[in-house]
């Protein structure tokens, strides 16, 4: 069905894909699988029209194409569905099937559409009320809406980028069940995922991608849990940062059973304990989405605990408010610098006052004199490059924005500093300087508890290593024991047979 | 998304922060585009009143000499001011926080209706008129921070959208004043109170033409001394106080503001009550400086014209007491020259070019990095 040889595609400062393979067979389902940023989605981007290729080749059912657009794609009967859906809130679901069909012509006939769109429905099993309006439907029915979208337009290859993220589990065994039934009617599917799980169960062959390049494409039949997840993660080069050995202090924080619940009202994190120390840097791996973001954010007051206990040096501080865990000396890092963060159109030195504002001793009034000198001084410690301290962060790179969080977060009594993907999308330069600021925290005698997807800088900073799935901590490692295979597998909801024991 | 973050480092920042530089342009270019699409919207309005059969040059110059042109037509332009420059001030401020009030008007009647109540029941004839014009400003802000708090409290406990519930509210304010003066404390069924004692008006200017004769028959009331008060708390809350920084944080972005300790919806709600009761301010001065009763048409829709008056004055106080001084001159001109329709014509057009102006100014901001599809 596909055969894309040689693709490479470079986006300022990486290579997403590099000299990039991939063989589909007619009719199978096919599985992309690889950690985020490997490259999965640039590759389908590509495949589906939306971005070019800098080299390389593509045919589609032994033609040789090149799209100037997705028009062109699902023209030669490549359809995909995003991670983001693309549909117009206020109009009808057969409305937004039919958009942008240009064989359609200029008038349209209200009530073929709308049969056409039930039959679809029907014949895929992914039935869905043709007259029922978009806001209204959840977000596997939009999910639908999508497919019944591509598969109207002609599409014989469906791609399906990590379709079961926004999916509750029922919902995604639905959704498995549907695809397979497609795969039988003769159409091919791609599926882009990073769940080993979903992947053993759906797929016929599997593709890994590993920073932009294709590791191996094997049948499912023949290959194992463990070894997909090896040649998911390789084996890390560890960071050149120097773990000083530091005496480790007492029981810092101490979460006991914790479950919180995600905005969907999922369980997100689950009857989670885990211990933090003085001077101890507590690395918690894992693939993104399996309760990092929910824990961080119960952990700083943001998110309701629906269960257990938080203790802060002995003293419960459970239900307490994030004003109130900032004013204890919890700092938090969080992974989304822009929308959690910082405030875009606030200069540096506001955002550096984020919190800091409050413990100004003026009464109702802000301190604004020593707002500057502080911001002064920071700017100046952390090196920000800037065009000053009344610039508004929005304008500024992803690694200086994360130093005025850092400098920011980093800059009050702290105990606790709770981060999360700290040096995410960051240059060689910016990631050092974030490894250095943290060893600097942990000799201080903070307790530090790092959140990151990247299994290289949990290897090279933590103490100890913690792998969440699903919410839960499937084993605890000190640093000597912490291997990037036995991680793996644990991030992988599997728990190796040496460690059962 | 992994591109959304990496896209900071990409070499469209240097694109971006050159095309996005047009968004905070200094005061000069503010002032400067301003008065353009002012022009512009004139000629435009001047285009349908030829249309119509009008000849512009000559409604603007009547407009002009009646609102601006001569010591009578400044009092009338001044009156108006006061009560449009509270209001406006009021939705400024919910504005800057994203809170979409536009219930301006609801809240300017409940503040005239607390302010009256007072007038009518609580004042004795022989209380001193401070004491009196103290309650009822009182009063006012009062009666209008409620119906600022009502909506605030919904959106902040159940997310009711404000835009509808303070819209909402502007009807039900009106009904209820309507309730008053044609029944309890109307006079007759003419949809009016009776005349408050004169211990609750508000000194006017001609009261002083014993001394001063040159103020003889001025209306100007001592409300107008609300509109410097105003204009230079509000510049102190909003750029001085802890509260002012936690309103431009969650204007600029609630979940940042949620993240660093901000109470989102204790914020919203103390908002909301001052935003009401400014606009309630406005209603106490309009029937203790203006009318010295209660009457259903109280207002001509100031809490309405606020909401353009707070827009093109970009939420900043003193910019937005500088456009309710010129919007209230257009509301005598048009008076002047009997046609409201023209008011609302000019109103309307005003805001529609100032709008589109700086929406194509925005538009050009989007147009950055083609390849981030993603
Ligand atoms: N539109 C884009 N602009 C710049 N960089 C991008 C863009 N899309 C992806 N990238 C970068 O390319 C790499 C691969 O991303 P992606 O294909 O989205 O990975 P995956 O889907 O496997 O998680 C990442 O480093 C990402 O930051
Ligand atoms: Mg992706």
């Amino acid at each position: 069905m596909v055969e894309m040889r040689d693709i490479s595609k470079r986006f300022p400062g990486v290579l997403a894909n590099d000299r990039v393979d991939l063989d589909v067979a007619s009719g199978s389902i096919h599985a992309l699988l690889g950690e985020n940023g490997a490259g999965k989605s640039t590759l389908m981007h590509i495949l589906s029209g939306l971005y070019r290729p800098d080299s390389g080749t593509m045919k589609v059912e032994d033609r040789t194409v090149s799209f100037a657009s997705p028009l062109h794609a699902i023209r030669a009967g490549v359809g995909m569905v995003h991670q983001h859906f693309m549909l117009v809130e206020t109009q009808t679901v057969a409305e937004n099937v039919v958009l942008g069909d240009r064989r359609l012509g200029f008038r349209m006939d209200p009530a073929a559409i709308r049969d056409t769109v039930a039959g679809l429905g029907r014949e895929s099993g992914l039935e869905i009320d043709p007259d029922a309006l978009i806001w209204q439907l959840s977000v596997g029915e939009r999910q639908r809406v999508e497919i019944v979208k591509m598969l109207h337009r002609g599409a014989r290859l469906l791609i399906l980028d990590e379709p079961t993220a926004v999916l509750t589990p029922q919902e995604a065994d639905t959704l498995f069940d549907r695809m397979r039934g497609m795969a039988q009617a003769g159409r091919t599917l791609l599926f882009i995922s990073h769940k080993l799980n979903e992947v053993m169960e759906l797929a016929e062959t599997v593709t890994v991608m590993r920073q932009g390049r294709v590791v191996d494409t094997v049948p499912k039949a023949q290959v194992s849990h463990r070894e997909l997840v090896h040649m998911m993660v390789g084996s890390p080069v560890l960071f050149d940062v120097t773990v000083p050995p530091v005496q480790q202090g007492r029981k810092l924080l101490s979460l006991r059973n914790l479950r919180v619940e995600n905005d969907r009202g999922q369980t997100a994190v689950d009857n989670l304990s885990l211990d933090l120390h003085q001077r101890e840097i507590l690395g918690v791996a894992g693939v993104a989405g399996n309760g990092q973001r929910e824990l961080a954010e119960a952990i700083t007051g943001l998110r309701k605990l629906q269960a257990g206990t938080i203790e802060l040096d002995e003293f419960d501080v459970t239900g307490s408010n994030q004003r109130r865990m900032i004013d204890l000396g919890i700092s938090w890092v969080p992974q989304d610098r822009q929308h959690t963060g910082t405030a875009p159109n606030l200069s540096i030195q506001e955002n550096f006052d984020l919190k800091h504002y409050r413990s100004a001793r003026r009464g109702p009034f802000l301190d604004r004199a020593g707002q500057s000198r502080r911001a002064a001084a920071l700017l100046a410690k952390y090196r920000v490059a800037a065009a000053g301290r009344h610039q508004p962060v929005r304008l500024l790179s992803g690694g200086n924005l994360q130093k005025v969080i850092l400098a920011r977060e980093l800059s009050t009594e702290l105990r606790v500093l709770v981060a999360e993907s700290p040096t995410r999308g960051l240059d060689v330069g910016a990631i050092q300087t974030v490894h250095e600021l943290l060893m600097e925290q942990r000799s201080r005698g903070v307790a530090i508890l790092l959140l990151s997807e990247d299994l290289q800088e949990v290897l090279s900073l933590s103490d100890r290593v913690a792998v969440i799935h699903s919410g839960r901590i499937m084993g605890i490692l000190p640093r000597a024991r912490a291997e990037a295979d036995t991680i793996g597998m644990l991030m992988a909801g599997v728990v190796p047979e040496d460690m059962t024991t | 998304m992994t591109g959304s973050t990496a896209s900071g480092t990409m070499p469209s920042g240097r694109l971006r922060l050159r095309l996005e530089a047009r968004d905070q342009p200094g005061l000069l270019t503010h002032v400067a585009v301003s008065l353009l699409l002012l022009v512009a919207a004139l000629l435009l309005a001047g285009v349908v009143m030829m249309v119509a059969g009008g000849n512009p040059l000559d409604v603007y110059r009547s407009m002009f000499g009646a609102g601006f042109g001569s010591k009578w037509g400044l009092n009338d332009t001044l009156v108006k001011m006061v009560p449009l420059t509270l209001a406006s001030l009021g939705v400024a401020l919910a504005f800057r926080m994203k809170m979409w009030n536009i219930g301006a008007e609801g809240q300017l009647l409940m503040g005239a209706l607390a302010a009256s109540g007072i007038a009518l029941f609580a004042v004795p004839p022989d209380m001193p008129q401070w004491l009196a014009l103290g309650l009822m400003a009182a009063a006012g802000a009062a009666g209008g921070a409620v119906w600022g708090i009502v909506p605030g409290w919904l959106r902040a406990q159940f997310g009711v959208n404000e835009i509808i519930s303070t819209l909402m509210l502007n009807y039900v304010a009106l009904s209820i004043v309507q309730f008053f003066v044609y029944g309890p404390w109307g006079e007759r069924g003419f949809g009016l109170t009776p005349m408050f004692e004169r211990n609750t008006w508000l000194p006017r200017l001609t009261e002083f033409a014993d001394q001063w004769s040159a103020l003889r028959g001025l209306t100007l009331h001592l409300g107008i001394l609300a509109v410097p008060v105003a204009i230079v708390l509000l510049t102190i809350l909003l750029n001085r106080t802890k509260f002012g920084f936690e309103i431009a944080m969650v204007g600029d972005n609630p979940d940042a503001a949620r993240y660093a300790g901000v109470r989102l919806r204790r914020t919203m709600i103390i908002v909301m009550a001052l935003s009401g009761a400014l606009a309630g301010m406005a209603g106490m001065n309009e029937v203790s400086g203006v009318v010295h009763r209660l009457l259903e048409h109280i207002s001509p829709g100031y809490g309405y014209t606020a909401i353009i008056v707070a827009w093109l004055g970009r939420f900043n106080p003193l910019a937005v007491a500088v456009v309710a001084f010129l919007f209230g001159g257009l509301i005598v001109g048009a008076d002047e020259i009997q046609s409201a329709g023209i008011s609302s014509l000019l109103q309307g057009v005003i805001l529609f070019v100032m709008v589109s102006g700086n929406l194509l100014i925005r538009y050009r901001i989007r147009l950055r990095a083609p390849e981030m599809l993603e």
